[in-house]
């Protein structure tokens, strides 16, 4: 038997849906709690993103901590939230994972019912509804903030939005970084980016970014070159997201890592 | 004080039934066709928007015929049922058995609810398997009746001549094209002499196991239709 309420037509929405039948299922509805929470639950890191000549690339670090801990070393946090757009987070992982899970459901159950994709503004819209309704745990300190990136079929360009733990969305220009390691990560992209850059050396320059974050930043995972664990790499353009395979990243990777053996600080920008 | 007629519950279930096959048979068949990577559902309908056949989950699809309010009613609590599932369980947690199970006992419960009008409807649900072996086709019936297709499904419309055509017609391991092909040949022998129906008029829908993306539902779009009619 269909269950109550499915056949009541209007709602496009799956995250409205799951709100009037089964909320305890939300994200963010977990009992409020006391004391620290960094120790308890694993954080993630660092994630960059960066448009490039027909579309737009997003990176994450692999490490998630847990106070002093490394809590995993190969841990996933860039996702494809639907064909055309990617979402990346940061904070605390499982309430973030879990968001994300909401969130691909959200953009699949929308295109399913409507018969027609969401446009780009509508999904970051849809992401920063979701991350409000997480408020309350942010504030207890188990905070989500995610970045989304994704390729505007109309406008023919990749944009990238950046949200804060009360659902406020900024649509971002060129580069965007969050996460702990992304003060280190924006500067060196600062550096790095130039309009118009190919998709290689885009995602070159996330590589490099990332580096540096981890460089700087205990929390952020670098290139793991025993394990051969490398950044988490997605591109989306006209024709869809990829994953970038691992031979592809540590190829970049050990290019990367070659340069900084000759000059540890990473390529050196001109002075004028 | 006026007593009530006594009809005989045979005689309910009887007048239901034949209004609700009357409102079935008003409109054009809807033919499912397996072939050799997956499943196709081919609909004659001339409208863009209003959709015969659609996704339910990844390897799920839906295709009905009889009343639009209906068949979209029951598309769309079949989408929100797979996907709280999904959502709730994992992507393959959600089965086409399951869903032509609640779609089983929804209409059997409205066909025998005293106070509702029984749904005018059709439905097909097929879900794509691994290999040819196991892909799952049912057929939904007004009353809740659900039966197993195996090959080839007619519903809706002028069933007999279509269905008369396609068994002979049939076989197993089509390619995608000719499976199109031979549905669409069949949909126009419904009418004496057979009809030619045109690409634009088609909505053709595919479940392919060929296709690399976890989500193997795709409807084709008028060039693919006219591509593959062209042979």
């Amino acid at each position: 038997m269909l269950p109550e309420g499915t056949r009541l037509s209007g709602i496009s929405s799956f995250a409205d849906y799951l709100a009037s039948t089964s909320p305890e299922q939300l994200p963010g509805t977990a009992q409020r709690l006391a004391g620290a929470t960094s120790d308890i639950a694993p954080h993630g890191t660092t994630i960059v993103s960066a448009t490039f000549d027909g579309g737009v690339v997003m990176a994450g670090d692999r490490r998630a901590t847990m106070g002093n801990i490394i809590a995993n070393r190969d841990m996933q946090k860039v996702y494809p939230s639907d064909e055309f757009s990617v979402v990346g987070i940061a904070g605390s992982a499982g309430l973030a994972i879990e968001l994300v899970r909401l969130f691909q459901v959200e953009l699949e159950h929308y295109e399913k019912i409507e018969g027609t994709e969401l446009s780009v503004d509508g999904k970051a819209n849809r992401l920063a509804a979701l991350i409000r309704g997480n408020l309350g745990l942010a504030m207890q300190g188990l905070a989500v903030v995610p970045m989304f990136a994704g390729y505007d079929l109309v406008q023919q360009r990749g944009r990238i939005f950046s949200y804060d733990v009360t659902g406020g969305r900024y649509e971002e220009q060129d580069f965007h970084s969050v996460g702990s390691g992304s003060v280190f990560a924006r500067g060196a992209l600062k550096k790095l980016y130039s309009a118009g850059m190919t998709e290689g050396d885009c995602v070159t320059a996330a590589v490099q970014a990332l580096y540096d974050a981890a460089d700087d930043d205990s929390a952020t995972g670098g290139p793991d070159l025993t394990r051969r664990i490398f950044p988490v790499v997605y591109s989306v353009t006209a024709d869809g997201h990829r994953r970038l395979d691992d031979a592809e990243v540590g190829a970049i990777a050990d290019a990367v890592i070659g340069g900084r053996l000759q000059r540890p600080d990473g390529p050196q920008a001109p002075l004028g | 004080m006026t007593q009530p007629f006594y009809v005989s519950p045979e005689q309910i279930m009887k007048d239901r039934a034949d209004f609700a096959r009357k409102g079935i048979s008003r409109g054009r068949s809807v033919v499912v066709v397996q072939y050799a990577d997956g499943i196709v559902f081919v609909a004659e309908n001339p409208s863009q928007a209003l959709h015969k056949v659609g996704e339910i989950y990844d390897r799920i699809g839906f295709a009905a015929v009889g009343r639009y309010n209906e068949f979209e009613n029951l598309r769309i609590a079949g989408v929100r049922l797979a996907d709280l599932r999904g959502y709730s369980y994992d992507r393959r947690d959600v089965t086409g058995r399951a869903l032509a199970n609640a779609y089983a006992q929804t209409l059997g419960t409205i066909f025998s609810a005293a106070g509702e009008k029984p749904y005018e409807v059709e439905l097909f649900v097929g879900e794509v398997a691994d290999d040819p072996q196991h892909d799952e086709i049912y057929r939904l019936t007004y009353d809740g009746s659900a039966a197993d297709v195996d090959g080839f499904g007619v519903m809706g419309g002028t069933i007999e001549q279509v269905e008369a055509y396609l068994s002979e017609h049939y076989t197993a391991g089509l390619d995608l094209d000719s499976a199109i092909r031979l549905a669409v040949t069949a949909l126009g022998r419904d009418t004496e002499p057979a009809r030619q129906i045109a690409s634009d008029a088609l909505e053709i829908g595919i479940l392919s196991r060929a296709r690399t993306q976890p989500r193997k539902f795709k409807r084709l779009t008028d060039t693919e239709v006219s591509a593959a009619l062209a042979g």
